[in-house]
């Protein structure tokens, strides 16, 4: 079972949608004694840094997440979803992060940009994911089997930067390459939307589903 | 940088994708869901549902649209028209929209956009602007192109409700009472952002406009040009070019789309991040994978599936 955890952040449907639509049971769950050890945590996010960050720990749900972590059983970030797993986030102020993954969340910058032919911000689109150095998109479970040149579609205007290379399981290119997925143990997390980014999005979510 | 987005827009009217020229002669063209699909598969980028029911009492139709779509379509999917108020918003977003497009509202009020973009987020809050072309004379007055006065610098006077009587009167007799004086080179033509499906000139400058759009928080402009709308002949490219490069977020080319040609142009000289066509997808005569083959082999970086 795939359990999506409701802590206020805007709508859950989709990524309910998405997850059903391969066959596999999901539930959308704002309560702490509605989720199992047995579960398949999904967390979403969508917003400022700081809004979801609150919503988690106002929600009770912010124990569940972390213990979930901790014990190394499977969960899926997705956008905010993979922010708050940072120590810090900096959009609208300094905001604490779950912590589990060393870095911060920092807004797009650089040369890029700025002036009249700047790259824009937010990130609204499709990035192919890229292998980050010495690495394959197949050495994480969720991103096996993408085919050649996978595009996923991104919508945010801060990323995760400073985190441990070992974790980096896929990046993209936006005024230089940031972080697109992390992946530790059974903990992966994508700053892209698998549910909006058609069949690659699919495929992630039915890798996540039976990994 | 992303892909260059190719992006269908429906028009949904009583539940079912509609289409027509200017809102009349409405012919059904299919269930919305259907359409989406199908535009899925071909590899479209993105999907706008543009709610064209008039009246206040079939707002629930859009949502049980949007609700049915974004069940069943795995794709970002923005949806606009009527919306007025954050409650308008919510209620698009928790039905599986994305995005949400806002038009006359934010012209009307806008605060509801810096109020919108703090409450949803920059990314969910695009601001659909219409400019058309005006010229300019010597006293630097603006008039359209039947030679009716249009008001200056509304930025600065107190906004009237467009829906009351008498407004534009009162309009143009407070914007004329503000010295424009100040401007001292008037270009000859600019555009003036208008409303109610291109009938009313609010007498904002549509650069002006973007900029201070943006700066409330709007996460894309999507620019539909009224002199070029439904004609097919190509984006209105100076406009496009002139938004892209005044605001820092997204801008998404609209009306005027006759073929890949114009799409092409749109990105390059246009400077758009995305393009958005009805008629040449709908009727089929470039369809969604054509147009990208088209972008792509003239160098365009598109998402080709």
């Amino acid at each position: 079972m795939i359990r999506i955890v409701d802590y206020g952040s805007g709508n859950l449907r989709s990524v309910q949608k998405a997850v059903q639509s391969l066959g596999v049971d999901a539930a959308i769950s704002n309560r702490p004694e509605e989720f199992s050890p047995e579960d398949r945590l999904i967390l979403p996010g969508q917003g400022a840094f700081g809004d979801c960050a609150r919503g988690l720990a106002a929600s009770g749900l912010r124990e569940v997440v972390l213990e979930h972590i901790a014990a190394d059983r499977p969960l899926l970030g997705v956008c905010v979803g993979l922010q708050l797993l940072f120590d810090w986030g900096r959009e609208d102020g300094d905001h604490p992060g779950l912590g589990v993954l060393r870095g911060e969340v920092v807004r797009f910058e650089g040369p890029t940009f700025e002036g009249p032919d700047r790259e824009k911000i937010p990130l609204m689109g499709w990035c192919p994911l890229l292998a980050p150095e010495g690495k394959s998109l197949d050495d994480t479970p969720a991103l096996r089997g993408l085919g050649p040149n996978p595009h996923v579609y991104f919508v945010h205007s801060y990323h995760a930067a400073g985190a441990d290379p070992d974790v980096i399981a896929a990046e993209a290119e936006h005024g230089g390459r940031f972080v697109a997925a992390v992946h530790r143990g059974a903990l992966t997390a994508t700053q892209f939307h698998p549910e909006k980014s058609q069949a690659v999005g699919l495929q992630i979510l039915r890798n996540f589903a039976e990994q | 940088m992303p892909a260059a987005r190719i992006i269908p827009c429906l028009d949904v009217h009583g539940g079912r994708v509609v289409k027509g020229v200017n809102f009349v002669n409405l012919r059904d063209a299919g269930d919305p869901v259907d359409v989406a699909r199908r535009y899925e598969q071909d590899g479209a980028d993105e999907l706008v549902f543009l709610d064209i029911t008039a009246s206040h009492e079939g707002r629930g139709t859009i949502l049980d649209v949007v609700r049915r779509t974004a069940d069943q379509v795995h794709m970002p999917l923005t949806v606009g028209g009527g919306v007025r108020t954050c409650d308008d918003v919510r209620a698009l977003l928790n039905a599986g929209a994305d995005k949400v497009s806002v038009n006359s509202a934010a012209v009307r009020d806008p605060d509801f956009i810096s109020e919108a973009s703090k409450r949803f987020g920059a990314q969910c809050i695009v601001v659909n602007i219409d400019p058309r072309r005006v010229m300019w004379d010597l006293g630097c007055r603006k008039s359209d192109m039947d030679g009716r006065a249009i008001p200056e610098r509304l930025r600065l006077v107190e906004r009237p409700a467009p829906e009351q009587p008498g407004f534009r009167e009162r309009w143009i007799e407070q914007a004329s009472s503000n010295p424009t004086s100040d401007i001292p080179h008037p270009p000859s033509c600019a555009w003036d952002v208008h409303i109610n499906g291109g009938r009313l000139a609010t007498g904002l400058d549509a650069v002006a406009w973007a900029i201070e759009m943006a700066d409330r928080g709007a996460g894309e402009i999507v620019l539909t040009s009224m002199d070029a709308d439904g004609t097919q002949t190509g984006y209105d490219l100076e406009i496009t070019e002139a938004v892209s490069r005044a605001v820092s977020i997204p801008v998404v080319a609209s009306g005027g789309a006759g073929g890949p040609d114009d799409l092409y142009d749109a990105l390059t000289a246009g400077h758009a991040d995305a393009v958005l066509a009805a008629s040449i997808f709908h009727d089929g005569t470039h369809p969604v994978p054509d147009c990208k083959r088209a972008l792509a082999g003239r160098g365009v970086n598109v998402r080709v599936i």
